[in-house]
């Protein structure tokens, strides 16, 4: 572990202009995933430019009816945020699915972004790994990947985003605020992660040394009955091998609306723009909803150990669809 | 004073519950672990690992990293002190054989120690160190069919094989046969505390504090190590947040004498949790073919178990997953094969209940399959085949009382009103279903020695070096010290783990409390008849030192052993396919119970253990890199809070006078049989057998 300066920001443009021309410098959040990295050898940052203290602790309704939430937020605040249990449940339920009651003390909303892949051939300094170092080659395509990518990758990364909280925010059409050298800026989610193509290891399309301080979520009145599950080997504390957000609205047994966004099967969250597609203006059945995954699915390109996350994810699309749909109609 | 006049075990505080004598230091943080020692003069040791699976070491650029803020020394193979070879806990062993030469046996094999005047420069030389490597050819890839596979050679308890009766005749007779595979995989003792050690001499001798399971063999060890007099080697264990068979001799030790003795000061070296998956062993993955035959009626004609597991290329450790098989049922012709495969991995070692949990899994699926395909209740089948005499040796039981376990189990647990059908019961999206196992485990005592004082000012010390590895042994010890002298509990101190107080047996194998407990019983009888003759105390109290070895020899061979069934319920989801315990029950034969509260403890703590096997635990090795992937405890999953539970465990009246003491142990039972019983209630819920473990989401999904 590389001896580091550490300095504490107390103002936006001072935490950029800590931060300009310095590749080895690192933002501070929580701490809770960079930390980890410094300790294992995939993260030696020379600088730490601690944000907690910046004044991006806030949630707040705007004038338009988005909701806007600051970047240094704790996972933990969010969750509990009552226009954030009202307006969008499945953004609080994907928050508590994630990590452990400390974490979500510490982590913020910022860090949960920038999460890097929990894929064991990251993690381990000895191995290749073209996100650590690129070019070195991806292990995991011909090893052991079975929590790995069905949708969405190359053959030089197969690794997933980690996150819950995007996969909400994913389906919510989140908008998140950066701070660059030049000032404020907007990057749609969509636009934020990259596609992983050649290059893994750049995996947003953040500016160097840019800050975010805040995500946005338009008002969408179909968020408010949604739910977000989460699928994993142990009940707690545990990453997905496949999550799912999904609203529904439902009129006279018709689709009118619908947002499907998965975790854990993709370098970012997935939206299911295909699976949306398909389902608007059609009728909620159990046979739609299964057509619907199918359609989204068709570009999936399962490995060898994790076949089946396909399976995984279309049941998890008709189960939590039906469930949507039943409660609707209640 | 006067000697006391009360009778043995006139205080009965033996069967009653008593919280940790340490329990007010750990949760304040009084308690301090090997790593948290401090002294003057300390110098931090950082291991450097090895990058490759097998090969020999080229260079070692030591130069570099000399330069580097606050480092003294760099230990290599070309530098380090000679061990002795041919030393070991259990036969030669050559895991601790660090540094001695270029060989390298597998990926995270120690090839350095960098010695710093922090940790945090210790560390960061120790990965800045460059060294490279001959590569050679690698295997991981295990296999029942690996051609490598042999049968190794006989070692204490169990041999690799047993052969009983004309197992393919009875077979070809039976009118049902069960022939099925069963596999477990890589598992990882996983103690909170990492191995730590600190080493330093003192005056001419060598002192270490260190995590470990039996601080007098370990100094027994490290003076044959390092060609030392037994007697300049002290290691004292206060406190050992928990081991799991992890800590017997391992290099971080061996590697803070080498570098204490080289700097001449004090080296403090402490694994990482990495560090931990490769240099601290681990359970072997196991391949089990088992094969019963039965009448109609479900007597056994037929027991045949082959267990194949791995071991390193510099090692021979044997998992003996046939163990269960050869006391739990009566068969007409018995067979029990131990094969083994040497892969280029970390060496395997004892891990909660080695041999019987793995077997058990193989072993307690196939009776419930063999009561599924003869239509009988899982525990009318068992019973049924009740043994008069262990099926293997021959030999009586020193007392078995598993019928009454299943029997009180099944009716805590409502299994009378069990619907025997699969896949029928629903609970909103959760299929439910329950199942039963039996558990075994061999109740071993050990030689020990212990001494007791009568101090002047009319208390009593008692000292012997065991461990206390997080199970409550010090406070069970004290307790049968206190009945064993007859004083009142505050009028006696029980010491432990400190090899200076001479030899006792490691807390392993379930056998520390009833071996302990013996020589603290005997050491406390002399005290007391030497009292009864003395007209005051001296100064400096009076000793007594007892020894059991020639009482542990003398015993009768008999069987020796605990027994338990365990229930679990289950729910599992077919669309997602997670499995979610609901409920364990065990109940347990287990001779005399010394601690209620630290007993169930551990009863419960052990199924937890089982819980996790079943649905958890697995090490995933990478073959192209021979590598670990899930290296790291968020990758390497053990059952959480949320994973657990209401759960159990209680025991049934078990009197055994083979060992005077009535001890039979019962830290690894609870493990044994938990994931057979679980896997038998995911059948149960959803018609699917489950025959490898863990039993994951994509091994139950409905596709």
């Amino acid at each position: 572990m590389r001896e580091f300066r550490y300095g504490r920001a107390t103002g936006v443009a001072e935490a950029v202009a800590l931060h300009a021309g310095n590749p080895e410098a690192r933002f501070l959040g929580g701490g809770t995933n960079l930390v980890d990295l410094m300790k294992s050898g995939v993260e030696s940052p020379e600088l730490l430019i601690d944000v907690r203290g910046l004044p991006l602790d806030r949630i707040e309704v705007a004038g338009d009816g988005s909701l806007r939430i600051g970047a240094t937020v704790t996972n933990s605040d969010l969750a509990a945020h009552p226009e954030v249990r009202r307006r969008y449940p499945a953004l609080a339920q994907a928050v508590l699915a994630g990590a452990s009651g400390q974490l979500r003390n510490m982590a913020t909303v910022g860090g949960n972004l920038l999460q890097r892949t929990r894929c064991g051939y990251f993690y381990d300094t000895i191995q290749p790994c073209n996100k650590r170092r690129p070019g070195s080659g991806c292990p995991a395509v011909t090893g052991e990947h079975r929590n790995h990518a069905i949708l969405g990758w190359s053959e030089h990364c197969v690794a997933t985003h980690p996150s819950d909280m995007g996969v909400a925010l994913a389906a919510f059409d989140a908008v998140v605020s950066v701070h660059t050298a030049d000032g404020p800026a907007q990057l749609p989610l969509p636009d934020f992660y990259l596609p992983v193509g050649d290059t893994p290891h750049r995996e947003t399309a953040l500016p160097p040394g840019a800050l975010i301080t805040g995500v946005t979520l338009p008002p969408a009145p179909v968020a408010a009955r949604s739910r977000y599950r989460k699928v994993r080997e142990r009940a707690s504390y545990a990453f997905a091998n496949a999550s799912i957000a999904a609203a529904l609205d439902i009129r006279d047994g018709v689709v009118r609306e619908v947002r499907l966004a998965f975790g854990a099967v993709a370098s970012r969250p997935w939206r299911a723009g295909t699976a949306e597609r398909t389902l608007t203006g059609g009728p909620a059945t159990a046979e739609a909803f299964a057509a619907a995954a199918d359609a989204e699915l068709a570009a999936a390109r399962p490995l060898t150990h994790n076949e089946y996350k396909v399976p995984l994810v279309r049941n998890l699309v008709v189960a939590m669809l039906t469930e949507l749909a039943e409660e609707a109609a209640r | 004073m006067t000697a006391p006049s009360l009778a043995p075990g006139r205080t009965g505080v033996v069967g009653t519950a008593r919280t940790r004598l340490e329990g007010r230091a750990k949760v304040t943080g009084a308690a301090r672990y090997a790593g948290e020692v401090p002294f003057a003069e300390l110098a931090h040791g950082w291991v450097a690992t090895s990058s490759v699976a097998r090969g020999r070491i080229r260079s070692i650029d030591t130069e570099a990293v000399l330069a580097m803020p606050g480092v003294l020394a760099v230990l290599h193979h070309g530098n380090a002190p000679r061990l002795r070879p041919g030393v070991g806990l259990f036969g030669p062993d050559a895991t601790l054989q660090v540094l001695q030469d270029d060989r390298v046996p597998h990926v995270g094999w120690p090839v350095a120690l960098v010695v710093a005047e922090t940790p945090e420069q210790a560390r960061a030389a120790a990965e800045a160190l460059v060294v490279t490597y001959d590569e050679e050819p690698h295997d991981v890839a295990f296999s029942a069919d690996h051609p490598g596979v042999y049968t190794p050679e006989a070692r204490p308890p169990a041999p690799p094989d047993v052969e009983r009766g004309d197992v393919d005749a009875e077979l070809a007779g039976s009118a049902v046969v069960v022939d099925e595979e069963y596999t477990t995989p890589e598992e990882y003792q996983s103690p909170m505390e990492p191995h730590a050690a600190v080493a330093r001499w003192e005056n001419g001798r060598l002192e270490a504090i260190d995590s470990n399971q039996g601080s007098y063999a370990i100094a027994q060890y490290i003076a044959q190590l390092f060609f030392l007099d037994a007697a300049s080697v002290r290691v004292t264990s206060e406190h050992v947040g928990g081991a799991f068979g992890a800590k017997g001799v391992r290099p971080h030790l061996v590697f803070a004498v080498m570098a204490a003795t080289m700097l001449d000061r004090p080296v403090r070296v402490v694994l990482t949790r990495r560090q931990m998956f490769t240099m601290c062993g681990l359970r072997t993955p196991t391949a089990q073919r088992i094969r019963l035959g039965a009448d109609a009626d479900g007597r056994l004609r037929a027991v045949d178990h082959e267990s194949v597991s791995y071991s390193s290329a510099i090692q021979e450790f044997v998992e003996q997953s046939t163990r269960p098989t050869r006391v739990l049922y009566a068969t007409d012709a018995l067979r029990a094969r131990t094969r083994l495969v040497r892969l280029d991995v970390p060496t395997p070692t004892f891990m909660r209940a080695p041999g019987w949990a793995p077997g058990s899994y193989a072993l307690e699926s196939a009776m419930d399959e063999l009561a599924e395909r003869t239509g009988l209740d899982p525990i009318t089948l068992r019973l049924r085949n009740e043994p008069a005499v262990a099926p293997a040796s021959g030999l009586p039981f020193s007392s078995r009382n598993l019928a009454a376990c299943f029997e009180e189990g099944a009716r805590r647990f409502g299994w009378p009103d069990r619907d025997p059908r699969p896949g029928v019961r629903r609970d909103g999206r959760w299929l439910v279903g329950t199942g039963v196992a039996a558990s075994a485990h061999a109740a071993m005592t050990a030689p020990s020695t212990a001494t007791a004082t009568a101090e002047a000012d009319g208390t009593f010390t008692v000292r012997i070096a065991a461990a206390d590895i997080g199970t409550g042994a010090r406070t069970a010890l004290h307790q049968i010290a206190v009945d064993a002298l007859a004083a009142p509990p505050e009028a006696v101190r029980v010491r432990i783990a400190d090899s200076d107080f001479g030899p006792a047996q490691f807390a392993g194998g379930s056998m520390g409390t009833a071996s302990w407990g013996w020589a603290i019983t005997e050491a406390a009888a002399a005290l007391r008849e030497r009292l009864a003759l003395a007209d005051e105390i001296p100064a400096d109290g009076i000793t007594v030192r007892a020894d059991t070895s020639e009482l542990v020899r003398a015993r009768q061979p008999v069987e020796r052993h605990g027994f338990g069934a365990q229930f679990a319920e289950v729910a599992v989801d077919p669309a997602s396919g997670e499995v979610r315990v609901r409920r364990l029950l065990g109940v347990f034969a287990v001779g005399r119970v010394v601690n209620p509260l630290t007993a169930r403890s551990q009863l419960v703590g052990g199924m937890i253990m089982g819980l996790s096997m079943a649905l958890h635990e697995e090490g995933v090795r990478d073959t192209a890199s021979g590598s670990l992937v899930n290296g790291d405890l968020a990758g390497y999953h053990v059952a959480s809070n949320a994973d657990v539970p209401p759960i159990e465990a209680d025991w049934v009246d078990d009197p055994d006078t083979h060992n005077p003491t009535g001890i039979k142990g019962l830290g690894e039972i609870g493990i044994v049989g938990t994931a057979a019983a679980v896997a038998n209630a995911v059948w149960h819920a959803t018609g699917t057998r489950q025959r490898h473990l863990p039993i994951r989401l994509d091994r139950t999904l409905t596709r």
